[in-house]
């Protein structure tokens, strides 16, 4: 199979090509949908409350929620994740209550990593999702880490990890596909070629005509995938995560994709790219394909996607109430967890913030 | 003269910086087309082309590492890293090459860079959009090390940078970039770089700072004059090479220090000018030199108000200080 041959399941008109789909039964097809519209409603909802002041920045997953959920979705149990950013999806299918989530948008008390970053770079140990960072492409390196500590212990885990097409120009990107390469480590990388990096398109970002062809130069397969066609990124990610487990070593996923909104809620793409362009990308969004295909087979219809989304959107509700209810992290912990033990200087510089505050409100009349 | 905040009076000094030399080149991420993402290179592609205004794949090693070679061509190249926090990628480019090209060729080959970067907290930005690595600069020998506070030293270091003949690292307090105006000559004019400014006159403390904690000490300075505390307050300006007359001659009349930035304490800025006032200056001092900064912690998200210094810490500090 050629590196920029783009496989696709779903047709043109997005019907049924085949009476069911073998590597999924119905009930997994509609689980798959209702994911994704889950996070296509939850991250509008995000995109609201930005506006409204009260999360401070988010990166919508919109027209790319195809690639975070069916890609997550072919994962096991004792696999490990690497994230990025911009895949709320793939942390939900992972078992990710959005309570959890907003805990961390809004860092509550209740967020696992304690308040201490910015939206969207959440983490968890139990639920097998590495911590996300924001200097783009480090975690894909760590994927690669990770996958190499389970062949040498023998671990039943294969890594999966997901980047943007900028990322491909950062040296995670080369060194992490390098090392995966040489030792045939379980890892699978999900790049989303959304075709922009903030403002910079995609002819700017590489020289090569996709970004599944970098995948030869290190010694493994790189294939392309129509991103905003769920089946298609399922069955392909599915089959590398496969081949990962048995020892058939790693591969790349290219989605190709369209970030149908600005970059985050601090961007202005108008600046940068025309309304047309976005228009066509539209028509191929990836919930209305996918809806179109369910439909033609007789598993979905508008009164129960009407349902579906009032559903939702009500969930949203009650999780985003109770998430936002929940109060700061106490002032101590800002000194916890920068080492395993407290040194002395920083139960000096804990003890000097609190005595000063508490100075602080002693004087306040 | 305009009234020009600090995005402007760079964007300003960049479009005068690039009229006077056509070796002037400026590269990053997002700087082209979109003009920056804090907007402050914004219509120098439209005004000097696409050969002159470059926007980069996204590696910071290739941003500083094409820099170095196109200074080594002839050029004076101007690069934008995003964010301070993602110098670290470029950091073995910035430490090992950029640094040393001028010493380890023997002043046969030289690379005059200016590295501009947005540093520091207060904007929400957690972790990775909040850092003041200035001190990791600072620390590395062939590296010159600028950073205003306000849009008339903006602009007038930034004209003053373009004219070095060594890499400058321009650092930019993200949390300033909008938040005051000042009048601002139309024209050419260069800040020096190497000479601090004194922002207040005072008689019983010292306080030393720079960047975005500038406006912070003028505001602490008001209210300790409302105790009768008269406070020196000098901003660096540069931090390689220091002022280091300026600072001295103040030491002399007021004997007391408070050094105040939002880094990390540990080996930060302050600790050096502690070093260097007690080196040169011990005996004029009255009072142990105090430090009002960042604490050694990773910088916060939601505590980050917490973190950074605040009005109440300076002046307590100002207060123990003059009681001493
Ligand atoms: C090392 C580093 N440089 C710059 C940035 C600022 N930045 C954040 S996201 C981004 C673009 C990423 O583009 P891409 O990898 O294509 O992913 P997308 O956001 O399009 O999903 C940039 C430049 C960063 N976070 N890290």
């Amino acid at each position: 199979m050629s590196e920029t041959e783009l496989i696709r399941v779903l047709g043109d008109d997005d019907t049924s090509p085949a009476p069911y789909h073998p590597s999924l039964d119905d009930e997994s097809l509609l689980a798959l949908y209702r994911r994704m519209v889950q996070t296509r409603l939850f991250d509008a909802e995000m995109i609201r409350l930005h506006r409204q002041g009260r999360v401070s920045i988010y990166s919508s997953s919109e027209g790319e929620e195809a690639l975070a959920v069916a890609a997550a979705m072919t994962l096991s149990e004792e696999d490990w994740l690497f994230p990025d950013y911009r895949v709320s999806g793939a942390l939900f299918e992972r078992g990710v209550p959005m309570e959890e989530f907003l805990a961390q948008l809004f860092g509550t008390s209740k967020d696992l990593s304690k308040g201490r970053q910015i939206p969207t770079h959440y983490g968890s140990r139990q639920r097998h999702i590495a911590s996300i960072s924001s200097p783009v492409g480090n975690g894909i390196a760590h994927a690669v880490g990770f996958a190499w500590a389970a062949r040498i212990k023998k671990g039943p885990e294969v890594v999966l990890t997901f980047f943007g097409d900028g990322a491909t120009s950062e040296e995670g990107f080369h060194t992490g596909m390098n090392i995966a390469g040489v030792h045939k480590l379980p890892v699978v990388f999900v790049c989303r070629n959304n075709q922009y990096a903030i403002s910079v398109p995609f002819n700017l970002q590489t020289g090569s005509d996709t970004i599944a062809v970098k995948a030869k130069a290190y010694g493994f397969d790189g294939v392309r995938v129509d991103g905003t066609d769920a089946l298609a990124v399922h069955d392909v990610v599915r089959e590398a995560v496969e081949r990962a487990r048995k020892g058939g070593g790693p591969t790349l996923v290219e989605g190709v994709s369209y970030r149908h909104g600005a970059h985050s809620t601090s961007d202005d793409d108008t600046r940068y790219r025309k309304a047309a362009e976005a228009e066509a990308w539209r028509k191929r969004d990836p919930i209305d394909r996918f809806g179109r295909y369910l439909k033609s087979r007789g598993l979905w219809d508008d009164a129960r996607d009407a349902a579906l989304r009032e559903t939702l959107e009500s969930r949203i509700q009650t999780a985003v109430a109770e998430a936002e209810a929940a109060p700061p992290p106490p002032l101590e912990s800002l000194f916890d967890d920068v080492y395993d033990d407290l040194p002395w200087h920083l139960r000096e510089q804990r003890q000097d913030l609190t005595d000063h505050l508490r100075g602080l409100k002693g004087r306040k009349p | 003269m305009s009234r020009m905040n600090m995005v402007e009076a760079l964007n300003n000094g960049l479009h005068l910086g690039m009229r006077e030399n056509e070796n002037v080149v400026l590269l990053g991420e997002d700087v082209g087309l979109l003009g920056g993402v804090f907007r402050v290179s914004a219509g120098l592609q439209e005004t000097f082309g696409t050969d002159r205004v470059l926007d980069t794949p996204l590696s910071e090693t290739g941003i500083i590492a094409s820099a170095i070679g196109m200074a080594l061509y002839g050029l004076r190249p101007i690069a934008e890293i995003q964010f301070a926090d993602f110098a670290f990628p470029a950091f073995d480019q910035i430490i090992n090459e950029l640094a040393k090209y001028r010493y380890r060729s023997g002043n046969q080959l030289t690379t005059p860079v200016l590295v501009r970067m947005p540093v520091g907290g207060g904007v929400g930005g957690g972790l990775y959009h909040s850092q003041s690595p200035e001190s990791h600069f600072a620390h590395t020998a062939g590296l010159k090390v600028v950073i205003p506070s306000n849009p008339y030293d903006a602009k007038g270091l930034l004209l003053a940078a373009l004219r070095e003949q060594d890499p400058v690292i321009f650092l930019e307090p993200k949390k300033l970039y909008r938040t005051t105006s000042a009048e601002v000559p139309d024209g050419a004019f260069t800040v020096p770089i190497g000479s601090a400014r004194r922002v207040r006159e005072g008689t019983d403390v010292t306080l030393i700072c720079y960047g975005a904690m500038v406006p912070l000490a003028e505001d602490v300075a008001r209210r300790a004059a409302e105790e009768q505390i008269q406070v020196d307050v000098l901003d660096l300006r540069s931090l390689l090479p220091l002022d280091i007359e300026t600072v001295l001659a103040s030491v002399q009349k007021t004997h007391r220090i408070v050094i105040v930035h939002e880094a990390p304490r540990t080996c930060g800025y302050g600790a050096e000018l502690a070093s260097l006032i007690v080196e040169k200056a011990f005996w004029s001092l009255d009072a142990p030199i105090l430090r009002v900064t960042g604490f050694d912690t990773p910088f916060p998200y939601r505590l980050e108000k917490e973190y950074l210094p605040t009005s109440d810490r300076i002046l307590d500090a100002l207060r123990t200080t003059v009681a001493a």
